[in-house]
């Protein structure tokens, strides 16, 4: 029985977007732990690490999401011998694909402090990991506040895929309303609407970020 | 219960496999074409037009880059037949994949030209130069240059994006992924083996896209 | 009718007026230096003069046309009007030859072969012949320099501006891209040249104009001007340049 599209479902809609920030922030969260990790091992001085980091990062990137997320959705079944949820499949192949992502820009950021900060901490004794803690990662997480609020916002973007393996999502939610109400133009408008109205302001506050920090130089 | 990994199924379909790949290379090419047409002619606008130009443009490249490409593409398939407009499964990939990448080069390139330095531009008017020959000669070919990288990056992920257009049943190699996976219900198998077809393409993508650079920015 | 004319120009940037009702003449083959603190504004008379800047009153008149009038071709005037700046401003993904031959080709439609040797010619000139093929970045500052007076010289202008050509250079590059100008000038080509060479105006010009706080504070022959000044402004600018 087709409805008409109504206040109702954009409310549901909206309701459905708390799933999208959810996945997003455990997706960030994961991802986070997995770049930290990556990150380092980019700039760690023992090469045989730094080529495992660039290794993952480039494997990761040069695969498309959807595939990692299909991947994940089958593979972790054989892996752990039990059925797996859209929310689990969707997280692990999150949190690999943005820890590539994340790892990229913050060794971006770690690279971007002079060499001499390096010099200073080995001259004065530090560790490598003494240095990274209390010298480098300081100065480099101000660089990197901007980019990483960036990448926030693809995330946002790239949680629209996790519709594809049923998640559900905004975007999911998007395609359940048009098979009840039949307006493709109108839902799919108010989905993006609705994106839209969390990614801009994420991204006017990268860029004002990176202003400031341009400032700050 | 232990599970066996069954490969040879998936290699029985290779002739699917090349024309999904032969799909996907197309989409690919055909969005980069246009997407840099689009990037140039909206940084153009961009940076140089009028303000009646600059907002939509400024518009566009926000609204784009703000919201996802999976809804772009159901906007353009689903949504436009509801408004008269129809347009078949391949149309409306290449219509949703160029309008994104389009504001994606937008801005690289935008970046590019403000790049160039002010003085080069007086140099250009100063020897009797028009707008459109400065344009052409003496900031476009550095511009480029100087956001080769970013360029080329973009157009990567784009192939890498096109796997999307999976999702309104265009027969690239995504999609084949998905008829295969019904014919021989080896599901981790085939998409294992896309996974890494992609992930060759990608790494071939990006060595063209370096032996270009040698010779496109080589000195004559 | 002079080569140049100035009419009561006056320029502003926002609330800072840069030129203050400056008139000025300039005949044809006349060799006019032009002297003065930063900020003076002696560039911005000449940028006005090809038209890179606009201007709030006056006229400026090349050749019988006004330049500050919208009418006016600016293209057409600009390949009559050679300029050189401070910072050599070459095109760095162009081969010497390429940065000469550009607006040849592009504006007059010259033809290749054509092109390359007038670009052969204007190198001769300026004593950088075999540097032809070469790339800007693999050039001194004074060579950059000279190549960036061939590439103006190229267009056959009716007169060449320098704005401080030689401000950004290594001492020891001066003296080559001097000769240049000095060579330049007997060919009879009509010159304005700001500069900080006070030794090399009182040799070549053959007018010297003073400019203080957006005017013409004195003008004259070279050698009377800078033996004789007229006002406490250019004593106390000539021994702070000339300590």
């Amino acid at each position: 029985m087709i409805r008409e599209f109504s206040i109702i479902d954009v409310y549901y809609l909206l309701l459905a977007a708390r799933w999208t920030l959810a996945l997003t922030g455990l997706a960030f969260l994961g991802g986070g732990l997995v770049g930290l990790l990556i990150a380092v091992l980019r700039v760690s001085p023992t090469a045989p690490l730094r080529a495992l980091g660039a290794g993952y990062i480039n494997v990761v990137q040069g695969i498309p999401l959807l595939a990692w997320l299909f991947v994940f959705f089958f593979g972790l079944p054989i892996l752990a011998g039990v059925r797996v949820s859209p929310w689990i499949a969707a997280m692990v192949a999150f949190s690999i694909y943005a820890g590539a992502f994340l790892g990229d820009i913050w060794r971006g950021c770690l690279q971007a402090i002079p060499r001499q900060q390096w010099e200073a901490g080995a001259s004065l004794g530090l560790s490598f990991a003494a240095q990274l803690r209390y010298v480098i990662v300081p100065q480099a997480v101000r660089v990197a506040i901007p980019p990483t609020v960036g990448f926030l916002v693809q995330l946002i973007k790239n949680t629209s895929l996790a519709a594809v393996i049923g998640f559900v999502e905004l975007t999911r939610e998007g395609q359940l309303t048009n098979s009840t109400t039949y307006r493709p133009f109108t839902v799919y408008i108010v989905v993006a609407a609705i994106y839209f109205a969390m990614c801009f302001p994420l991204t006017r506050w990268s860029r004002r970020l990176e202003g400031t920090l341009r400032v700050a130089r | 219960m232990r599970y066996a990994f069954n490969f040879r199924d998936i290699w029985a379909q290779w002739p699917s496999i090349a024309e999904g790949i032969g799909v996907t290379l197309v989409l690919t090419t055909v969005t980069m074409v246009a997407g840099l047409t689009i990037g140039t002619l909206g940084a153009a606008g961009r940076v140089y037009g009028r303000s009646w130009l600059r907002m939509p443009l400024a518009a566009y490249v926000e609204v784009v880059r703000n919201t996802p490409l999976l809804v772009q593409l159901f906007i353009v398939f689903f949504g436009l037949p509801s408004l008269g407009v129809r347009f078949d499964a391949m149309t409306a990939a290449l219509i949703a994949l160029s309008v994104n990448l389009g504001a994606y080069t937008t801005e690289i390139i935008r970046a590019g030209l403000e790049a160039v330095p002010r003085a080069q531009i007086e140099a250009g008017y100063s020897l009797g130069l028009s707008g459109t020959q400065v344009f052409r000669h003496v900031v476009l070919a550095p511009a480029i240059r100087i956001v080769y990288p970013a360029l080329t990056s973009q157009f990567v992920l784009m192939m890498l994006a096109t796997s999307i257009v999976s999702q309104i049943s265009a027969p690239d190699l995504f999609h084949i992924a998905s008829i295969i996976q019904s014919r021989t219900f080896r599901d981790f198998e085939i998409y294992a083996v896309i996974a890494l077809v992609y992930l060759a393409l990608a790494l071939i993508l990006k060595l063209l896209f370096a032996a270009i650079a040698q010779i496109a920015f080589a000195r004559r | 009718m002079s080569l140049v004319e100035l009419h009561d120009v006056v320029k502003r940037f926002g609330d800072n007026t840069v030129l203050d009702r400056v008139s000025l003449a300039v005949e044809p083959g006349d060799i006019v230096a032009i002297i003065g603190r930063s900020g003076s504004g002696k560039s911005t008379m000449l940028r006005c003069i090809n038209g890179l800047e606009p201007i709030q009153h006056g006229r400026i008149v090349f050749d019988g046309e006004t330049v500050n009038d919208p009418a006016t071709n600016l293209r057409k005037l600009r390949q009559r009007v050679g300029i050189v700046f401070q910072s050599y401003n070459l095109f760095p993904h162009l081969s010497v030859e390429k940065n000469i031959t550009l607006a040849p080709r592009v504006v007059k439609g010259m033809e290749h072969d054509a092109a390359r040797e007038l670009a052969a010619h204007a190198l001769a000139r300026v004593g950088l012949a075999d540097k032809i093929d070469a790339y800007p970045d693999q050039l001194s500052g004074g060579q950059q320099q000279r190549v960036a007076i061939a590439r103006s010289l190229a267009m056959q202008p009716q007169l060449m501006l320098f704005d401080e050509i030689t401000s950004a250079l290594d001492p020891e590059l001066t003296g080559e891209v001097l000769k240049v100008l000095e060579q330049v000038a007997k060919e009879g080509m009509t010159m304005m040249l700001v500069t900080h060479e006070i030794g090399f105006a009182r040799r070549v010009a053959t007018r010297l104009i003073f400019m203080h706080r957006g005017r013409i504070w004195e003008e004259g022959s070279a050698g009377d001007v800078l033996a004789k000044p007229r006002t406490p402004e250019l004593a106390t600018f000539l021994d702070a340049v000339l300590h």
